[in-house]
């Protein structure tokens, strides 16, 4: 073990003189994780849209798309109502960016409706939010498709029979009304990171990949410039040079990832959950990410390939794992591939700690972490011995 | 260095092949304490394949190493001890210093505290690279780092020093600092392994030479037993003013001890001889007692260029 620890020691005093190993392992992961963040942060947040509401009508109609379809989505968050006296009032907010749309509910809604006479409430946008002002469509064009229906109903009723007066009962009473937007709250569930963290702890499991190969692929650098052979040709075990390689890299790749969960929780604001769960997390995807990286090395002819291999290895994980995007979201098969990768899991455990889970709950996690880390660290062990083939 | 003393290591019978390609076949070779032996022989002649299995790198097919009377393997962790291997490749950390390179090699060979850092010191004095000790191995020159490669090699105080063609790329000042190092340390009872394709650093350094071609040892011994063995002699070509009668002058020169033929021709006299510069003052003696005026005397030693030319009929360096 001191020959191994000896080699490893040499190979960090090596790795960190060498800035290539900490733009990769530190740099760049942090400002992508910061970029990633600032321009996809508001990707997945919860948003609260702002609307002016000029009511001009003081009849039951309006009272009932005030009272049953906006007061119940602003009590939940999705939006918040701003009252203003006017239609020009409403329209400056609106214009000036203020809130992204706004209802204008004109005087004598509630009794056109009533007469089933024609009425409208009208809708006025801004611009530059698109996805606020279509909201705020939906929501009246469901309304406008229910009334609709009502009237219909009411005059068809007028020769045929009683059931459509009860139907406009309802519907004034707003008993009947559908909520126009189903609002479903996962948050005591929820699994999802927040955008900052996934963004953070994404791109971090995703360059360990690349960060490790500092160490371990290095044999195959050795091999080419002739120190391998003198490694071979001094009394220590080839077993013990392997595993000085795979100290290497599993230091490197703890300090990295510890590196970057700091740093973008003070930077970044990323919360990556509770402290030891979060250990835990890391020490076992370092583990996968070396065995995985080790497995490489001994299937290459050199490190060029090696390289290109595990660029690739890391590539097609980091992307099926969800580093750059959430998989879940995708639904479907896909979220049942990403299990493949540990960077899945790795995210999984994370989400579980960002729920409020304890260690506990990142126990399937870390099972299925290690699991990869023992198969391919399994092979890797057995395959060694082709490194040090001339 | 007489090879009769005991030797340090033992070749017999070597093999190795790469799939259908037979690297060494059936080496065998030994070297004395304080012998340097030179391994000579073109580029994929088998010269690293040999060393690769002597220092334990590489498992032989068949037959087998010992190094002081202990059988090598890759496995062979303790016999490793007792050789220094200095690999072609510069096999040194380029960003470590000359002094961080040699502490990690020296801890690998077990060596500790006081005993490393003199160490350390020594080896830096002997390939004279003391005063760059703290710089990092890559701010070298190409000979400085040849001589680092040297005393890694030296570190542990190895009784065979196995150096793989260690001037390749040097240039002729370094090369010969080089030489004079491995010189050195054979006056002080090391016994060198030297392989290289540069037939005047075989004639300058080694006791003995072998002749390696196409993984087959096709001849051994010291340079005159060499060129004996294939019937190459010493020429001595005497050019005269033409006064005198040649003639008669190598008749008297084909009596002087060791000569074997003595022709005269148009303006001189051409001997065959077994060392020419022995004979030389008795062949002077008798060409001026017969009259003949000597205007230029060249000597011509036959080298291990033409044995390896006539072993395996091509040149060395091809």
């Amino acid at each position: 073990m001191s020959t191994a620890l000896l080699i490893a020691w040499k190979d960090l005093r090596q790795r960190f003189r060498d800035r290539s190993m900490f733009l990769i392992a530190f740099v760049v992961p942090l400002v992508l994780a910061f970029i990633f963040g600032r321009i996809l942060g508001d990707v997945g947040q919860e948003v609260t849209f702002q609307y002016a509401l000029a009511n001009q009508d003081d009849g039951v109609i309006s009272s009932v798309f005030v009272d049953e379809v906006l007061t119940p989505l602003e009590r939940q968050g999705f939006l918040e109502i701003t009252p203003v006296d006017s239609r020009e009032e409403a329209l400056a907010l609106a214009t000036e960016g203020a809130v992204s749309a706004a209802f204008v509910i004109p005087a004598g809604f509630s009794a056109a409706v009533e007469q089933a006479q024609p009425a409208e409430i009208e809708v006025i946008g801004n611009v530059e939010q698109a996805i606020g002002t279509l909201i705020a469509s939906s929501m009246l064009t469901t309304f406008a498709n229910e009334v609709r229906a009502a009237q219909l109903a009411f005059v068809t009723a007028v020769s045929f029979d009683e059931s459509a007066f009860s139907k406009l009962d309802e519907l004034t009473e707003g008993r009947a009304l559908p909520n126009p937007i189903t609002l479903e709250d996962v948050s005591a569930t929820r699994k999802e990171l927040d955008a900052g963290t996934f963004f953070s702890a994404g791109i971090a499991v995703f360059f360990l990949f690349f960060t490790v190969q500092f160490g371990v692929t290095s044999l195959l650098d050795e091999r080419r410039a002739g120190t391998l052979a003198r490694l071979m040709a001094a009394p220590v075990r080839r077993s013990a040079i392997f595993a000085g390689k795979l100290i290497t890299s599993y230091v490197i790749g703890v300090v990295s990832m510890t590196v970057l969960a700091v740093a973008t929780t003070l930077i970044l604001g990323a919360e990556w959950g509770d402290p030891v769960g979060v250990a835990l997390l890391i020490l076992a995807g370092v583990l996968a990410a070396t065995s995985i990286t080790a497995l490489i090395a001994t299937i290459a002819k050199n490190s060029e390939q090696a390289g290109n291999w595990q660029t690739i290895v890391a590539l097609v994980l980091g992307m099926l794992g969800g580093s750059f995007f959430p998989v879940t979201q995708a639904g479907g098969a896909i979220v049942t591939l990403s299990l493949i990768t540990p960077h899945a899991w790795f995210l999984r455990g994370l989400g579980d700690l960002q729920g409020g889970g304890g260690v506990s709950d990142i126990v399937p996690a870390l099972a299925a972490i290690l699991a990869f880390a023992a198969v391919a660290g399994t092979v890797a062990m057995l395959r060694q011995g082709k490194i040090f083939q001339p | 260095m007489p090879s009769a003393a005991k030797p340090i290591l033992e070749c017999r019978g070597l093999r190795k092949s790469f799939g259908q390609r037979v690297a060494v076949n059936g080496v065998s070779f030994h070297i004395a304490e304080g012998e340097t032996y030179g391994l000579l022989g073109p580029n994929g002649a088998g010269k690293t394949t040999t060393i690769s299995m002597i220092c334990g790198l590489l498992q032989s097919d068949g037959g087998e190493v010992l190094v002081a009377g202990a059988r090598m393997t890759p496995s062979s962790v303790g016999v490793k001890a007792q050789i220094g291997l200095v690999p072609q490749d510069l096999a040194v950390y380029p960003d470590l210093t000359a002094r961080e390179n040699l502490s990690f090699f020296a801890r690998l060979y077990g060596m500790d505290g006081k005993t490393r850092r003199a160490r350390i010191d020594e080896v830096l004095e002997i390939t004279s690279l003391a005063d760059r000790a703290d710089d990092a191995a890559k701010e070298f020159s190409g000979g400085m780092k040849r001589r680092l490669n040297i005393a890694v090699g030296l570190l542990h105080r190895p009784r065979l020093l196995v150096l793989d063609e260690p001037t390749a790329g040097v240039d002729p000042q370094s090369r010969n600092a080089i030489l004079e190092n491995v010189a050195q340390l054979s006056d002080e009872g090391l016994a060198v392994l030297y392989t290289t394709h540069y037939m005047e650093e075989a004639e300058r350094l080694c006791d003995r030479v072998g002749i390696i071609d196409l993984g087959e040892l096709k001849a051994e011994g010291n340079r005159r037993e060499l060129v004996g063995s294939i019937g190459e002699h010493d020429r001595l070509e005497l050019s005269t003013t033409g006064a005198g009668d040649l003639a008669a002058g190598a008749r008297a020169i084909a009596g002087v001890k060791g000569v074997r033929e003595a022709v005269a021709w148009d303006g001189g006299i051409t001997i065959s001889v077994d060392q020419a510069r022995e004979a030389l003052p008795e062949v002077l003696s008798r060409t001026a007692a017969a009259g003949i005026t000597v205007r230029n005397v060249e000597v011509r030693e036959p080298d291990l260029e033409a044995v390896f030319l006539h072993l395996t009929g091509k040149a060395l360096r091809d």
